[in-house]
């Protein structure tokens, strides 16, 4: 199925403010960032031990914070839109879906691969760049692996099924 | 303040890591995804691709959120450093000295992560076909842990439960059946 760019991009950049060229635009994600990068080490969700110990379903760690900021993320989103709360940039809150498209194959295929080297390296891309920070050498290798996968995808997307 | 350098448990990060995605919104009405950030950096490196032709620019938000979490990270790893290995299920520790992993390394198994072992040709490659495989995963499938797991689920969206699922069949085998074949050939 060819993709034309219809593609998860389309709906993302007509959301969302335009771009200010201001680095105090920046600095709020720039916080954001840093407060998840000390959560993924802190939390140790960015130990490749605890996603080995997750996919043998050792520990309730893993479970326990994807589904209780699964849950968080939930409610919150409930209460501020039930409470009429608007962006810092005055539109309502509005979360688009992953891709507009009618595929249902790419999500599958896509999350077993995707899947099948989050359980060998032990960290997916936010605990990639935590434990790059961290300092450790590995963490750039398998930065510089998952830039050349997104550029392949690139090359190939057209060939894939969707 | 001995909380900052502590392991702390899922109910504290979980809720924490949850709330980003509120916060997000709240800031510009963006949606928490990360591994969006891989594609505007072979976009902004000028990839000639179609896949890259877009104003990467207007995107640039989660390239300074990314660089965050570089920032986060060095904050938690290095000046908040805990130097006390993961804390383990005794039956994981067994595991892993079976595939002649070390349980007590500290944060990562010293085997796959430390210097001598990027530096060797086997290692290198190991860490980068992983690399490799959520990068070009995370693209086919529209997202990542972050972007389905979590923001996607929370918004009750079908096509982040299928990837979710993808993500830990994925996980599963490779865990199970790829990694303990995969390190018995890295030795």
């Amino acid at each position: 199925m060819a993709l034309s760019n219809r593609d998860e991009l389309r709906v993302q950049t007509q959301v969302g403010s335009g771009s200010g060229s201001s680095l105090l635009t920046y600095l709020p994600y720039l916080l954001a960032g840093a407060f998840f990068g000390l959560v993924a080490i802190r939390s140790e969700i960015a130990s490749w031990y605890r996603i080995y110990e997750m996919f043998r379903f050792e520990s309730f760690h893993m479970y326990g914070v994807i589904g209780s900021a699964v849950l968080t993320a939930l409610l919150s989103l409930w209460l501020l839109q039930r409470l009429g709360i608007r962006s810092r940039n005055g539109e309502p809150l509005r979360v688009r879906p992953a891709d507009p498209g009618p595929y249902r194959y790419r999500y599958v295929l896509g999350g077993v691969v995707f899947g099948l080297g989050w359980g060998l390296v032990g960290a997916c891309p936010g605990p990639i760049y935590a434990l790059l920070g961290s300092g450790y050498a590995g963490a750039a290798v398998i930065l510089l692996g998952a830039l050349l996968g997104t550029y392949v995808y690139g090359l190939v997307q057209q060939r894939l099924p969707h | 303040m001995e909380w900052l350098t502590q392991p702390w448990p899922w109910h504290v990060a979980g809720p924490l890591i949850g709330l980003i995605v509120p916060l997000l919104l709240l800031i510009g009405n963006r949606r928490f995804g990360i591994s969006s950030s891989l594609r505007h950096a072979c976009a902004a490196l000028g990839s000639r691709l179609p896949f890259f032709q877009y104003n990467w620019r207007a995107e640039s938000w989660n390239l300074a959120f990314v660089l965050g979490i570089v920032l986060g990270g060095f904050v938690a790893g290095v000046l908040l450093f805990n130097p006390n290995p993961v804390q383990l299920n005794p039956q994981t520790v067994g595991a892993l000295q079976q595939m002649g992993l070390s349980a007590d390394s500290g944060f990562l198994p010293r085997e796959l992560f430390s210097w001598q072992a990027v530096l060797n040709p086997a290692g290198f490659l190991f860490l980068l076909l992983g690399g490799f495989l959520i990068g070009f995963g995370a693209r086919w499938a529209a997202g990542c842990t972050s972007g389905h797991a979590i923001t996607g689920l929370a918004t009750l969206q079908l096509p982040s439960l299928l990837a979710t699922l993808g993500f830990f069949v994925g996980g599963l085998v490779a865990a199970h059946f790829i990694l303990p074949w995969a390190l018995f050939w890295l030795r």
